[in-house]
């Protein structure tokens, strides 16, 4: 919860959050050890110097940090684990739902879990979803269409195969995709990150909602246009947002874009942890305005209603949070404790 | 051959890599600080080693990166051979195996493309293009140039033009692009992707849609220029790079 100096709280709820293993006992090859690394390599680049950890905590961090990152230290109220398998890279998989399911098992309240697929299991592929959904009670999915697979080297979405897995989500109850595009897809000749198939499917499953994670970057400009046109299709924030402290001046520039285009309802804050934590990107966020030559640009305003929405009120309408309801359920299970101490201290 | 020719010679050459963009930042690969080394031996022939911000980027940009630079090193004349190493990446190996055997992209990845990459290099040409010509558009607009006049400005008009310093760059950036749109003969200074002239109704919406392109690559060239000074020492200076003016102007669409 995050109380604004006049006293008003917002809710939060991170749209992108990872309980992974990277570590070198995980490791299955080279490629491992540098996808940690790239990731750390985020986190180095863009947190501020006080917010660094070593490589060692970053690679393996335990349910208690996370939870404590998040939910104590941090303004999140919810956090959506996000699961990611890249077993081709890491031996028992980078982000597996069980383990996030561990998880959230502790903490009921405070986790959304989202399960995963990937349209060239076949048939497995299709019962391992039917089992996932109605074991964890999937309302989501995270895709990572650049995973390796033996030779193959990514999916597109608006494969024959990817519909089927899309078709089989929907018909099951899953409402929210959430979209990630890493640097190798087929075929490599091809711009691997452009956004063309979620275009696609965007407009063949009108029941679905596409959440593009890092709003398409590095094709930002071609993730604004296709979210414009598109209804489902949603940003999440999730690499973009750090900026705020490297480069503020970008961010400005991004985030003036997105309002611009896609607008107030369709933007989704998420951390990315453990590649950030929410504590300073949300001190930073909410201290955040553009500044007023931009703003006269493009008439985007970053209000406190704005930041509400983006923080938690379009990821609650997504996944049917009721947020009092769920207030009360977190209050209940002591999670507000810590705040109430330091309220009272101030 | 004497010691100050063969640093000439090394200083040719980075001249030469000057003139190579990265296709998605549309910045210079030694400003972008990829090059790490050149070396030139007696018998003229040249070795380039490059590094690039992560492991992952993107198999088409790093090649497209290294066909380049061989490419506009093979223009100086004494050149007898040019090898280029990428270094730490996914696909080093395939790629510099690629680049020794002198194969073409399709040819290095087998059925892992399904052409070369011309569609790519164009997409990102294009955007460079409309990059360039939007900070154009921005600056005549602001300086009080107005939409009728610029939507039917002529391009030998438009080089007459007084612009100051900055303007004058933008200038300069833009014609290097123009060809990617605008068919041989074109007499209008601006044109859109696909050749066609601007209205001048909509002209301040244009300028404000290209600008989606700006601020993507600005964004992602700050990404990249962070995760390689993470990954590796970007603070020590290399080898003097230039010796003779930059010349810009030679690099033609493929």
């Amino acid at each position: 919860m995050y109380r604004t100096a006049s006293g008003e709280e917002i809710f939060v709820i991170d749209g992108h959050t990872h309980f992974w293993d990277g570590s070198p006992a995980n490791q299955k090859n080279v490629h491992g050890k540098q996808f940690i690394e790239c990731f750390y390599a985020y986190h180095s680049n863009l947190s501020p110097a006080e917010e660094k950890w070593p490589l060692e905590k970053f690679e393996k961090y335990d349910a208690q940090t996370m939870h404590d990152d998040l939910f104590v230290h941090g303004y999140d109220d919810m956090a959506i684990l996000q699961s990611t398998y890249l077993t081709d890279f890491y031996k028992h998989g980078f982000n597996s739902v069980e383990r996030n399911a561990a998880l959230k098992n502790k903490h009921p309240e405070r986790f959304i879990l989202n399960g995963a697929f990937d349209p060239r299991d076949g048939n497995k592929g299709l019962e391992q979803l039917h089992a996932d959904v109605e074991k964890y009670k999937l309302t989501g999915v995270k895709l990572y269409t650049a995973e390796w697979r033996g030779d193959s080297k990514g999916y597109r979405l608006d494969d024959k195969d990817s519909y089927k897995f899309l078709e089989a989500a929907e018909k099951l109850g899953v409402k929210n995709v959430h979209v990630h595009k890493g640097p190798t897809i087929i075929p490599l000749n091809k711009d691997s990150f452009a956004v063309g198939d979620i275009d696609d499917v965007a407009t063949s499953f009108q029941g679905l909602n596409f959440i593009v994670e890092h709003c398409g970057l590095p094709r930002l400009d071609d993730f604004c246009w296709i979210a414009t046109q598109e209804t489902n299709v949603y940003g999440g924030l999730a690499v973009a947002l750090p900026f705020i402290h490297t480069r503020p001046a970008y961010f400005a520039h991004v985030i003036s874009e997105l309002l611009f285009w896609i607008g107030p309802d369709k933007i989704l804050y998420g951390s990315d942890y453990g590649i950030w934590t929410p504590k300073w990107l949300i001190d930073r966020f909410m201290a955040f305005e553009i500044p007023e030559e931009l703003s006269k640009e493009t008439g985007a305003v970053l209000t406190l209603e704005t930041k509400k929405k983006i923080l938690g009120l379009n990821a609650a309408r997504l996944y049917n949070i009721d947020i009092e309801a769920q207030k009360s359920r977190i209050g209940a299970a002591g999670g507000y404790d810590h705040l109430a101490a330091a309220y009272a201290a101030e | 051959m004497q010691a100050s020719m063969l640093a000439d010679r090394q200083a040719q050459v980075w001249a030469r890599l000057q003139t190579v963009t990265d296709p998605e930042l549309d910045e210079s690969v030694t400003d972008l600080k990829f090059v790490t080394e050149v070396e030139v031996d007696a018998d003229a022939r040249v070795r380039i080693g490059f590094r690039l911000p992560t492991y992952w980027c993107a198999a088409n940009f790093s090649f497209l990166m290294a066909d380049d630079m061989r490419a506009a090193v093979l223009e100086l004349p004494w050149v007898r051979a040019v090898e280029v190493v990428l270094g730490e990446h996914m696909y080093a190996d395939k790629i510099n195996a690629g680049l020794a055997e002198g194969l073409s992209f399709q040819q290095t990845f087998g059925d892992e493309a399904d052409g070369d990459l011309g569609e790519v290099r164009r997409t990102f040409l294009l955007k460079a293009f409309q990059r360039r010509q939007a900070a154009l558009l921005a600056h005549l607009l602001e300086a009080g140039h107005r939409p009728e006049s610029l939507v039917t400005l002529r391009l030998d008009a438009l080089t007459r033009l007084n612009f100051d310093e900055a303007g004058a760059a933008l200038l300069s950036r833009y014609l290097e692009r123009r060809d990617v749109a605008a068919q041989a003969g074109e007499p209008l200074a601006f044109i859109d992707t696909e050749g066609a002239p601007l209205q001048a109704e909509t002209l301040s919406t244009y300028v404000r849609a290209l600008r989606r392109v700006d601020v993507n690559a600005e964004f992602n060239s700050a990404l990249c220029r962070g995760l390689l000074h993470v990954r590796f020492d970007t603070e020590t200076p290399l080898t003097p790079r230039r010796a003779a003016p930059l010349d810009q102007t030679s690099r033609a669409p493929a």
